[in-house]
Protein backbone atom coordinates (compact mmCIF):
# COMPACT_ATOMS: atom_id res chain seq x y z
CA UNK A 1 0.00 0.00 0.00
CA UNK A 2 1.52 3.37 -0.93
CA UNK A 3 2.39 5.66 1.93
CA UNK A 4 0.09 8.66 2.24
CA UNK A 5 1.46 11.82 0.77
CA UNK A 6 3.11 13.97 3.44
CA UNK A 7 1.30 17.14 4.35
CA UNK A 8 2.69 20.06 2.43
CA UNK A 9 4.76 21.94 4.98
CA UNK A 10 4.61 25.03 2.78
CA UNK A 11 0.83 25.11 2.50
CA UNK A 12 -0.38 28.61 3.27
CA UNK A 13 -2.90 29.25 5.98
CA UNK A 14 -6.09 30.53 4.48
CA UNK A 15 -9.43 31.92 5.47
CA UNK A 16 -12.82 31.60 3.84
CA UNK A 17 -14.34 34.96 3.04
CA UNK A 18 -17.57 36.28 1.60
CA UNK A 19 -17.15 38.99 -1.01
CA UNK A 20 -20.11 41.34 -0.97
CA UNK A 21 -21.11 44.68 -2.38
CA UNK A 22 -22.56 47.78 -0.86
CA UNK A 23 -23.55 49.90 -3.83
CA UNK A 24 -20.71 49.32 -6.30
CA UNK A 25 -18.05 48.88 -3.64
CA UNK A 26 -16.63 45.44 -2.99
CA UNK A 27 -15.83 44.30 0.56
CA UNK A 28 -14.89 41.03 2.22
CA UNK A 29 -15.84 39.53 5.54
CA UNK A 30 -14.68 36.31 7.12
CA UNK A 31 -17.38 33.72 6.54
CA UNK A 32 -16.79 32.55 10.12
CA UNK A 33 -18.13 35.92 11.24
CA UNK A 34 -21.44 35.54 9.43
CA UNK A 35 -23.99 33.47 11.26
CA UNK A 36 -26.82 33.85 8.81
CA UNK A 37 -27.74 35.59 5.58
CA UNK A 38 -31.32 36.69 5.05
CA UNK A 39 -33.31 38.83 2.73
CA UNK A 40 -33.88 42.17 4.44
CA UNK A 41 -37.57 41.82 3.52
CA UNK A 42 -37.92 38.84 5.81
CA UNK A 43 -36.73 40.96 8.73
CA UNK A 44 -39.09 43.82 8.00
CA UNK A 45 -41.92 42.60 10.21
CA UNK A 46 -39.53 41.85 13.08
CA UNK A 47 -37.78 45.19 12.88
CA UNK A 48 -38.80 48.27 14.79
CA UNK A 49 -37.69 51.78 14.05
CA UNK A 50 -35.18 53.51 16.30
CA UNK A 51 -33.65 56.94 15.93
CA UNK A 52 -30.42 58.06 17.56
CA UNK A 53 -29.06 61.11 15.81
CA UNK A 54 -25.43 60.29 16.52
CA UNK A 55 -25.81 56.75 15.14
CA UNK A 56 -27.55 57.48 11.83
CA UNK A 57 -26.47 54.21 10.26
CA UNK A 58 -28.92 52.36 12.53
CA UNK A 59 -32.60 52.93 11.88
CA UNK A 60 -34.04 49.62 13.04
CA UNK A 61 -33.56 47.08 15.76
CA UNK A 62 -34.94 43.59 16.23
CA UNK A 63 -35.17 41.16 19.11
CA UNK A 64 -33.74 37.67 18.91
CA UNK A 65 -34.52 35.80 22.07
CA UNK A 66 -33.23 38.02 24.82
CA UNK A 67 -30.81 39.85 22.55
CA UNK A 68 -31.45 43.13 20.80
CA UNK A 69 -29.76 43.39 17.41
CA UNK A 70 -29.29 46.60 15.46
CA UNK A 71 -29.62 46.75 11.67
CA UNK A 72 -26.67 48.71 10.30
CA UNK A 73 -27.12 50.33 6.91
CA UNK A 74 -23.75 49.51 5.31
CA UNK A 75 -23.99 52.40 2.84
CA UNK A 76 -24.55 54.92 5.63
CA UNK A 77 -21.80 53.35 7.75
CA UNK A 78 -19.20 53.70 4.98
CA UNK A 79 -20.60 56.97 3.63
CA UNK A 80 -21.44 55.46 0.26
CA UNK A 81 -24.08 56.98 -2.01
CA UNK A 82 -26.34 53.95 -2.13
CA UNK A 83 -29.75 52.95 -0.93
CA UNK A 84 -30.26 50.64 2.02
CA UNK A 85 -29.12 47.09 1.40
CA UNK A 86 -31.48 44.27 0.59
CA UNK A 87 -29.52 41.42 2.19
CA UNK A 88 -28.88 41.11 5.90
CA UNK A 89 -25.75 39.53 7.39
CA UNK A 90 -26.41 38.46 10.95
CA UNK A 91 -22.91 38.71 12.41
CA UNK A 92 -21.54 36.44 15.10
CA UNK A 93 -20.39 37.84 18.43
CA UNK A 94 -21.73 41.30 17.70
CA UNK A 95 -25.11 42.95 17.93
CA UNK A 96 -24.92 44.25 14.39
CA UNK A 97 -26.91 42.98 11.44
CA UNK A 98 -25.26 44.40 8.33
CA UNK A 99 -27.42 45.43 5.38
CA UNK A 100 -25.64 44.94 2.04
CA UNK A 101 -26.69 44.89 -1.60
CA UNK A 102 -25.37 41.63 -2.96
CA UNK A 103 -23.05 38.73 -2.43
CA UNK A 104 -20.40 38.53 -5.13
CA UNK A 105 -18.98 35.12 -4.25
CA UNK A 106 -17.28 33.03 -1.62
CA UNK A 107 -13.51 32.98 -1.84
CA UNK A 108 -10.35 32.15 0.07
CA UNK A 109 -7.68 34.59 1.11
CA UNK A 110 -4.17 33.51 1.96
CA UNK A 111 -2.73 36.89 2.75
CA UNK A 112 -4.09 39.79 4.75
CA UNK A 113 -2.05 42.97 4.79
CA UNK A 114 -2.55 45.37 7.67
CA UNK A 115 -4.15 48.65 6.73
CA UNK A 116 -1.23 51.02 6.01
CA UNK A 117 -0.64 53.42 8.88
CA UNK A 118 -1.22 56.39 6.59
CA UNK A 119 -4.90 55.50 6.95
CA UNK A 120 -5.27 57.02 10.36
CA UNK A 121 -8.92 57.76 11.03
CA UNK A 122 -12.15 55.80 11.54
CA UNK A 123 -11.21 53.31 8.87
CA UNK A 124 -8.81 51.70 11.33
CA UNK A 125 -11.87 50.54 13.26
CA UNK A 126 -13.63 49.43 10.09
CA UNK A 127 -11.06 47.15 8.49
CA UNK A 128 -8.96 44.19 9.58
CA UNK A 129 -6.78 44.86 6.59
CA UNK A 130 -6.59 44.61 2.82
CA UNK A 131 -6.31 41.57 0.63
CA UNK A 132 -5.39 41.24 -3.03
CA UNK A 133 -7.75 38.97 -4.96
CA UNK A 134 -7.81 38.51 -8.73
CA UNK A 135 -5.74 41.67 -9.30
CA UNK A 136 -8.14 43.62 -7.13
CA UNK A 137 -7.64 45.04 -3.64
CA UNK A 138 -10.47 44.35 -1.25
CA UNK A 139 -10.92 45.76 2.26
CA UNK A 140 -11.70 43.06 4.82
CA UNK A 141 -14.14 44.39 7.40
CA UNK A 142 -14.12 43.94 11.15
CA UNK A 143 -17.55 42.65 12.16
CA UNK A 144 -17.02 44.37 15.50
CA UNK A 145 -16.34 47.66 13.72
CA UNK A 146 -19.91 48.37 12.69
CA UNK A 147 -21.03 49.41 16.15
CA UNK A 148 -18.59 50.83 18.67
CA UNK A 149 -19.13 50.46 22.40
CA UNK A 150 -20.18 54.10 22.40
CA UNK A 151 -22.71 53.47 19.61
CA UNK A 152 -24.15 50.53 21.52
CA UNK A 153 -24.42 52.53 24.72
CA UNK A 154 -26.32 55.26 22.87
CA UNK A 155 -28.59 52.75 21.15
CA UNK A 156 -29.25 50.86 24.37
CA UNK A 157 -30.13 54.11 26.09
CA UNK A 158 -32.73 54.75 23.40
CA UNK A 159 -34.17 51.24 23.66
CA UNK A 160 -36.93 50.33 24.01
CA UNK A 161 -38.69 53.27 22.43
CA UNK A 162 -41.80 54.15 24.37
CA UNK A 163 -44.88 52.19 23.36
CA UNK A 164 -42.97 50.04 20.88
CA UNK A 165 -42.58 46.32 21.03
CA UNK A 166 -40.49 44.34 18.61
CA UNK A 167 -42.46 42.37 16.08
CA UNK A 168 -42.57 38.65 15.66
CA UNK A 169 -39.55 36.90 14.32
CA UNK A 170 -39.61 35.44 10.88
CA UNK A 171 -38.46 32.11 9.59
CA UNK A 172 -34.72 31.56 9.84
CA UNK A 173 -32.55 32.30 6.84
CA UNK A 174 -29.56 30.50 5.41
CA UNK A 175 -27.28 29.30 8.15
CA UNK A 176 -23.57 29.74 7.43
CA UNK A 177 -21.47 26.97 8.86
CA UNK A 178 -17.85 27.77 7.98
CA UNK B 1 37.87 63.29 -4.88
CA UNK B 2 39.18 62.41 -1.44
CA UNK B 3 37.54 59.91 0.82
CA UNK B 4 36.60 62.74 3.16
CA UNK B 5 34.69 64.70 0.53
CA UNK B 6 33.04 61.56 -0.76
CA UNK B 7 31.81 60.93 2.75
CA UNK B 8 30.42 64.44 2.89
CA UNK B 9 28.14 63.84 -0.09
CA UNK B 10 24.48 63.03 0.43
CA UNK B 11 22.18 61.70 -2.24
CA UNK B 12 18.77 63.11 -3.00
CA UNK B 13 16.02 62.33 -5.44
CA UNK B 14 14.56 65.42 -7.07
CA UNK B 15 10.89 65.07 -7.92
CA UNK B 16 8.80 67.36 -10.02
CA UNK B 17 5.34 68.70 -9.23
CA UNK B 18 4.30 70.98 -12.06
CA UNK B 19 6.93 73.69 -12.39
CA UNK B 20 8.46 73.08 -8.98
CA UNK B 21 11.08 70.60 -7.83
CA UNK B 22 11.41 69.08 -4.39
CA UNK B 23 14.02 66.81 -2.87
CA UNK B 24 13.68 63.62 -0.89
CA UNK B 25 16.63 61.86 0.73
CA UNK B 26 17.61 59.06 -1.64
CA UNK B 27 17.75 56.54 1.17
CA UNK B 28 14.03 57.21 1.74
CA UNK B 29 13.08 56.29 -1.82
CA UNK B 30 12.54 52.90 -3.41
CA UNK B 31 11.72 53.27 -7.09
CA UNK B 32 9.87 55.24 -9.74
CA UNK B 33 6.83 53.45 -11.14
CA UNK B 34 4.62 54.13 -14.12
CA UNK B 35 1.02 54.96 -13.29
CA UNK B 36 -1.16 52.01 -12.43
CA UNK B 37 -4.70 51.40 -11.32
CA UNK B 38 -5.66 53.03 -8.04
CA UNK B 39 -7.97 50.88 -5.95
CA UNK B 40 -10.37 52.96 -3.91
CA UNK B 41 -12.47 52.04 -0.90
CA UNK B 42 -14.25 54.06 1.77
CA UNK B 43 -12.04 55.75 4.36
CA UNK B 44 -11.74 59.03 6.23
CA UNK B 45 -8.16 60.09 5.49
CA UNK B 46 -8.60 62.72 2.76
CA UNK B 47 -4.91 62.90 1.84
CA UNK B 48 -4.99 59.27 0.69
CA UNK B 49 -6.52 58.57 -2.71
CA UNK B 50 -6.47 54.81 -2.53
CA UNK B 51 -3.89 52.10 -2.95
CA UNK B 52 -1.88 50.55 -5.76
CA UNK B 53 -0.75 46.98 -6.02
CA UNK B 54 2.93 46.38 -6.72
CA UNK B 55 4.29 42.82 -6.78
CA UNK B 56 1.79 41.75 -4.14
CA UNK B 57 2.44 44.74 -1.91
CA UNK B 58 -0.41 47.18 -1.28
CA UNK B 59 0.86 50.77 -1.25
CA UNK B 60 -1.18 53.85 -0.30
CA UNK B 61 -1.21 56.73 -2.80
CA UNK B 62 -0.75 60.14 -1.22
CA UNK B 63 -0.94 63.23 -3.43
CA UNK B 64 1.37 65.67 -1.66
CA UNK B 65 0.89 68.33 -4.35
CA UNK B 66 -2.18 69.70 -2.64
CA UNK B 67 -0.17 70.48 0.49
CA UNK B 68 2.86 71.74 -1.45
CA UNK B 69 1.47 73.65 -4.42
CA UNK B 70 -2.16 74.04 -3.41
CA UNK B 71 -3.76 71.76 -5.97
CA UNK B 72 -3.80 68.10 -6.87
CA UNK B 73 -1.55 66.86 -9.63
CA UNK B 74 -3.55 66.68 -12.84
CA UNK B 75 -0.86 65.58 -15.27
CA UNK B 76 0.81 62.93 -13.17
CA UNK B 77 3.17 60.57 -14.93
CA UNK B 78 4.79 58.39 -12.29
CA UNK B 79 4.63 57.30 -8.70
CA UNK B 80 7.73 57.86 -6.62
CA UNK B 81 7.72 55.09 -4.05
CA UNK B 82 9.17 56.42 -0.84
CA UNK B 83 9.45 55.14 2.69
CA UNK B 84 7.60 56.74 5.55
CA UNK B 85 8.62 56.06 9.13
CA UNK B 86 6.08 55.51 11.91
CA UNK B 87 8.17 55.17 15.04
CA UNK B 88 10.08 51.94 14.58
CA UNK B 89 7.96 50.89 11.58
CA UNK B 90 8.62 51.84 7.98
CA UNK B 91 6.01 51.67 5.24
CA UNK B 92 5.97 52.48 1.57
CA UNK B 93 3.93 55.34 0.17
CA UNK B 94 3.34 56.24 -3.49
CA UNK B 95 3.73 59.93 -4.32
CA UNK B 96 2.29 60.99 -7.71
CA UNK B 97 4.79 63.15 -9.60
CA UNK B 98 4.50 64.98 -12.89
CA UNK B 99 7.87 64.18 -14.43
CA UNK B 100 10.92 62.02 -14.21
CA UNK B 101 13.00 62.15 -11.08
CA UNK B 102 16.68 62.91 -10.87
CA UNK B 103 19.25 61.46 -8.51
CA UNK B 104 21.84 63.99 -7.36
CA UNK B 105 24.71 64.03 -4.91
CA UNK B 106 25.01 67.18 -2.90
CA UNK B 107 27.88 68.29 -0.72
CA UNK B 108 26.98 69.10 2.83
CA UNK B 109 27.79 72.73 2.11
CA UNK B 110 24.83 72.75 -0.30
CA UNK B 111 22.48 71.81 2.52
CA UNK B 112 20.83 74.18 4.97
CA UNK B 113 18.91 72.90 7.96
CA UNK B 114 15.26 73.87 8.33
CA UNK B 115 14.61 76.77 10.65
CA UNK B 116 11.88 77.13 13.23
CA UNK B 117 9.92 79.36 10.91
CA UNK B 118 9.78 76.76 8.14
CA UNK B 119 6.70 74.61 7.63
CA UNK B 120 6.83 71.23 9.40
CA UNK B 121 7.12 69.40 6.08
CA UNK B 122 10.39 71.22 5.27
CA UNK B 123 13.26 68.99 6.29
CA UNK B 124 15.88 71.42 4.98
CA UNK B 125 17.00 73.34 1.93
CA UNK B 126 19.21 72.20 -0.90
CA UNK B 127 21.14 74.46 -3.24
CA UNK B 128 21.39 72.84 -6.67
CA UNK B 129 22.21 74.39 -10.05
CA UNK B 130 21.37 77.84 -8.78
CA UNK B 131 18.01 76.74 -7.43
CA UNK B 132 16.99 76.47 -3.78
CA UNK B 133 14.97 73.29 -3.35
CA UNK B 134 12.90 72.19 -0.38
CA UNK B 135 13.97 68.87 1.14
CA UNK B 136 10.74 67.15 2.13
CA UNK B 137 10.07 65.67 5.53
CA UNK B 138 7.64 62.93 4.49
CA UNK B 139 6.76 62.20 8.10
CA UNK B 140 5.16 65.63 8.35
CA UNK B 141 3.81 65.71 4.80
CA UNK B 142 1.93 62.42 4.74
CA UNK B 143 -0.75 61.44 7.24
CA UNK B 144 -0.23 59.04 10.07
CA UNK B 145 -1.14 58.48 13.67
CA UNK B 146 0.48 60.91 16.09
CA UNK B 147 1.60 57.98 18.17
CA UNK B 148 2.15 54.37 17.21
CA UNK B 149 -1.15 52.52 17.27
CA UNK B 150 -1.50 49.38 19.31
CA UNK B 151 -2.04 46.25 17.26
CA UNK B 152 -5.71 45.34 17.34
CA UNK B 153 -6.47 41.80 18.39
CA UNK B 154 -7.61 39.79 15.40
CA UNK B 155 -9.88 36.97 16.48
CA UNK B 156 -10.15 35.43 13.02
CA UNK B 157 -7.90 32.70 11.71
CA UNK B 158 -5.62 34.75 9.49
CA UNK B 159 -3.22 37.19 11.14
CA UNK B 160 -2.47 40.47 9.45
CA UNK B 161 1.03 41.13 8.28
CA UNK B 162 2.52 44.60 8.52
CA UNK B 163 1.78 46.79 5.53
CA UNK B 164 5.47 47.35 4.92
CA UNK B 165 6.36 43.69 4.70
CA UNK B 166 7.45 42.20 1.42
CA UNK B 167 5.29 39.57 -0.20
CA UNK B 168 5.70 36.50 1.91
CA UNK B 169 3.83 33.56 3.17
CA UNK B 170 1.41 34.18 5.99
CA UNK B 171 2.47 33.02 9.36
CA UNK B 172 -0.25 31.01 11.07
Amino acid sequence: MPAPAPANPRALPSEQIILFRIGEQLFAVSSASVQEVRSADTLASAATEISVSSVPQVRYFMKRGEQVLFLVDGAAHFGLPASQGILAFVLRNTRAVLLVHSIEKMSTMTRLQALPLTFCHEERQWYRGLTALDQNVVPVVYPEGFLSAENLALLDAAFPPKGETPGKQNAPGTEFIP
Amino acid sequence: MTAATEFDLKSFVLLRLGELRYAVAADATIELLPLSRVFRFPHKTPEIEGVILRRGRIIPVCDVAEALVGKRTVSRRYYLIATRRFGSQTEWVALPVTGECELINAGLTALTAASETDEPHVGGWLSHEGEIIEVLNLGALTPGPDQPLPQRRVPQQLQTEPAGQDEAEMRP
